[in-house]
């Protein structure tokens, strides 16, 4: 549902109030109309059951607009990106520095004696996405964290620009291509209600063993690099096996290790390659295996120290930001699409809720991913066996693009997925992407309450973001 | 703690012996499309690429893998002109037109000259290499196959090969993403602070070509804009044994053909 506010101040007070009221903020853009001079400034509100478009449009030749962030924080990044790209200037904002194009830093934030700033990035040791932390201290507290994420801006989104729809899923895979797949259904999802198209029920099966498999490699890998930053050698390699082990199962089903190349509008690509039993009976295995590395993980009390305490997110500042994922319900803060806003074979599955947790630190976020890895050996198990009763049936239905916008939204591992995709005569106008991981980093800034140094690692791995999708 | 060593014995050696001995799984990968001998018409089959990897010169179609992204898509609509290739391992190649195939006669001497200068570098390399990587402009998942490397299935350390923080111990520089240009500054400044003589591989049809985000004005179209490559690694993204076979042509210990040199 898309509603149009006369001025700018009018969508800033209802975007308040409802935010107030329980709504979720779920992202703030701009876009230039194609034929003339006038931006639109869209806002996604997450409400029950659906995802609302709040719009307005500024006055032709408009240089600036009063700032949303005093009113909603969590529009700091976004009214930071809308700078950077249409040099908007949202008067109020408390820091306009660039963030998603290269451009001059501001100086440091925290000023006094013997304060100084360690640069880390984005060049990092280890195998890592490029990112650079200015981290501010006195020597081992961390009092305040700059981001800069702008190294590995690649243009996605206006790389979507007249893509066709089929070439459009193709560049959703790669938008964050540790979540292929959530991406890919997010967009899919998009041009389905565009064209008023209903995938058929086998292929809301095939989407959720994909969207399974890959939460749980991701959720694997979060562990993995927890492990690793404590230097249990063997539980980081028994992790890494693991994780393998999915990704070679994903290999085995469609060609890909990411599942690439499965989700296209209307249904999937093909059926699973693999025979269901042979299916079910892979699942069975991996799912025994890796609840007992988990058990055996989080009875390491070497291991457990390290993350308890660290990295807390309060959940106040979960729910007024809207904190995504395993983040998100970490804190008390649980809003999962699959549950709120089912899609594809969710909507017959029985999604278990999550459970209640509330001390949001890096212990609260890896206990989340166990339960959410959990579920999805449920939800796997269950899909696989719906799926060997339909294995006759046609994976794909037609879906003749058809002119118009529309939301799509999928539950990443990192978080929700939302895609906001106009087309006409079977091209892209527009896309604009919103990854978790663009919403949730950001509280990498709200979370070092105490925490030193050698807590860095953790809290970066216990986040679980991929940078790819932030800066596209 | 020590229920560790259990486990860490639980699952007997899980490491694969290649390129020792050959390994199921990589054989039963599927590589970049290539064309096949065809006797259809072939019209229009250039359109059917997102990347513009196909092109027909004189009746002949030839594929750039170096372009390719794995969709499938030419596969699917024309199986009787185009196929998978086969193997995890490739293609890597020491020119960017070897990626071109089938490849044009006329490439066989800039190979020859590439293969030289190569050796050249390799033999002072030996068989302990550290590896730098950066991350220029990727969409993650060429981070995790190679971070694959390092878990026990691949194993990269069993062939003195190591991931090192420090490009002033780096011997081989990794490369993967498409070239931000954001990126364009921190990865010249690596490698200019590697030390001689130094191997940059690309990693990824997105390091090769830039992918699907060629065109987008935000990216340098691959990174060989910005440093000089020496090998090329096709895949979106290359699976572990392609980073790993490209790794070892870069030590000297494998040629791009998959056989040993010496």
């Amino acid at each position: 549902m898309t509603m149009t506010q006369p001025d700018v101040l009018a969508l800033w007070k209802e975007l308040e109030s409802r935010v107030a009221t329980g709504d979720r903020f779920a992202g703030l853009f701009a876009a230039r109309a194609v034929d003339h001079n006038v931006i639109t400034l869209s806002a996604y509100l997450a409400t029950a059951g659906d995802v609302h478009t709040l719009e307005v449009r500024l006055p032709p030749g408009a240089t600036g607009y009063p700032a949303l962030t005093p009113r909603v924080g969590a529009a700091f990044w976004y009214e930071r990106v809308i700078h950077d790209q249409f040099g908007l200037v949202p008067e109020g904002h408390p820091r306009l520095a660039p963030l998603i194009r290269p451009g001059d830093p501001l100086p440091r934030h925290v000023e006094g004696y013997g304060m100084f700033t360690i640069p880390h990035g984005p060049v990092r040791s280890g195998v890592m996405e490029s990112i650079e932390y200015l981290v501010e201290t006195p020597g081992e507290a961390i009092p305040h964290l700059n981001m800069r994420v702008f190294y590995k801006h690649r243009g996605v989104e206006q790389r979507f620009s007249g893509l066709t729809v089929s070439d459009g899923v193709l560049l959703a895979e790669r938008t964050e291509g540790i979540a292929s797949v959530a991406h890919a259904l997010a967009f899919c999802h998009a041009v389905e209600r565009i064209a008023g198209c209903e995938p058929p029920p086998v292929a809301g099966l095939v989407r959720v063993l994909h969207a399974e498999l890959e939460r749980i490699a991701n959720h694997l890998d979060v562990a993995m690099r927890l492990a690793d930053a404590a230097g249990l050698a063997v539980a980081t390699a028994r992790l890494a096996l693991h994780k393998e082990r999915v990704m070679r199962l994903v290999s085995r089903m469609c060609g890909s290790r990411f599942g690439r190349g499965v989700v296209v509008p209307g249904g999937v690509s093909a059926l699973p390659r693999l025979a269901p039993a042979e299916l079910e009976g892979e699942i069975g295995r991996l799912a025994r295996q890796v609840r007992s590395e988990a058990a055996a993980l989080m009875a390491t009390s070497s291991f457990l120290d390290r993350l308890r305490g660290t990295g807390p997110l309060t959940p106040a500042r979960a729910r007024t930001h809207g904190a995504l994922g395993p983040i998100g319900k970490a804190a008390g803060f649980a809003d999962d699409h699959r549950l709120a806003r089912p899609y594809d074979g969710y909507r017959t599955l029985p999604v278990p809720p999550a459970r209640a947790h509330t001390a949001g630190d890096a212990m609260a976020r890896l206990r989340v991913r166990w339960e959410e890895v959990d579920s999805s050996f449920g939800l796997l198990g269950l899909a696989a066996a719906e799926w060997a009763e339909r294995t006759g049936d046609q994976p794909r239905a037609s879906c003749e693009p058809a002119d118009g916008r529309a939301l799509g939204w999928a539950e990443a591992p990192q978080g929700e997925v939302l895609y906001d995709v106009s087309a006409a005569e079977g091209r892209i106008v527009r896309c604009h992407p919103r990854s978790a991981s663009f919403h949730n980093l950001v509280l990498m800034h709200e979370v070092f309450a105490g925490d030193i140094l050698t807590d860095f690692p953790f809290i970066e791995a216990s986040f679980g973001l991929s940078i790819a999708g932030v800066a596209l | 703690m020590s229920i560790w060593v259990l486990r860490g014995l639980r699952d007997g050696v899980v490491t694969t012996r290649w390129p020792a001995r050959p390994d199921p799984y990589a054989d039963a990968w599927r590589g970049p499309a290539r064309p096949l001998e065809q006797s259809e018409r072939l019209t229009g089959i250039t359109d059917l690429c997102p990347t513009g990897a196909i092109t027909v010169t004189g009746g002949t179609v030839q594929v750039d893998q170096g372009r390719c992204i794995l969709c499938g898509r030419c596969v699917a609509e024309r199986p009787g002109v185009f196929a998978w290739s086969g193997g995890a391992t490739g293609p890597a190649a020491l020119t960017r037109e070897q990626l071109v195939i089938p490849e044009l006669p006329e490439t066989d001497a800039t190979i020859q000259a590439a293969r030289a200068r190569l050796a050249g570098r390799t033999r002072a390399l030996r068989r302990s290499v550290h590896v730098r990587h950066v991350d220029a402009g990727s969409d993650g998942s060429e981070e995790w196959e190679i971070q694959a490397l390092l878990g026990p299935v691949y194993d990269l350390h069993r062939l003195g090969v190591f991931i090192t923080a420090s490009p002033r111990h780096a011997d081989v520089l990794l490369v993967t993403g498409a070239g931000a240009r954001g990126m364009t500054g921190p990865l010249r400044t690596t490698y200019d602070a590697m030390p001689d003589p130094k191997v940059v591989i690309a990693a990824g049809t997105d390091a090769v070509s830039g992918g699907l985000l060629a065109g987008s004005g935000s990216v340098t179209d691959g990174v060989g804009a910005t440093v000089p490559v020496d090998i090329w690694l096709a895949g979106s993204p290359p699976s572990p044994f392609g980073v790993l076979n490209a790794l070892l042509i870069a030590v000297g210990y494998l040629a791009p053909d998959g056989r040993k040199p010496r």
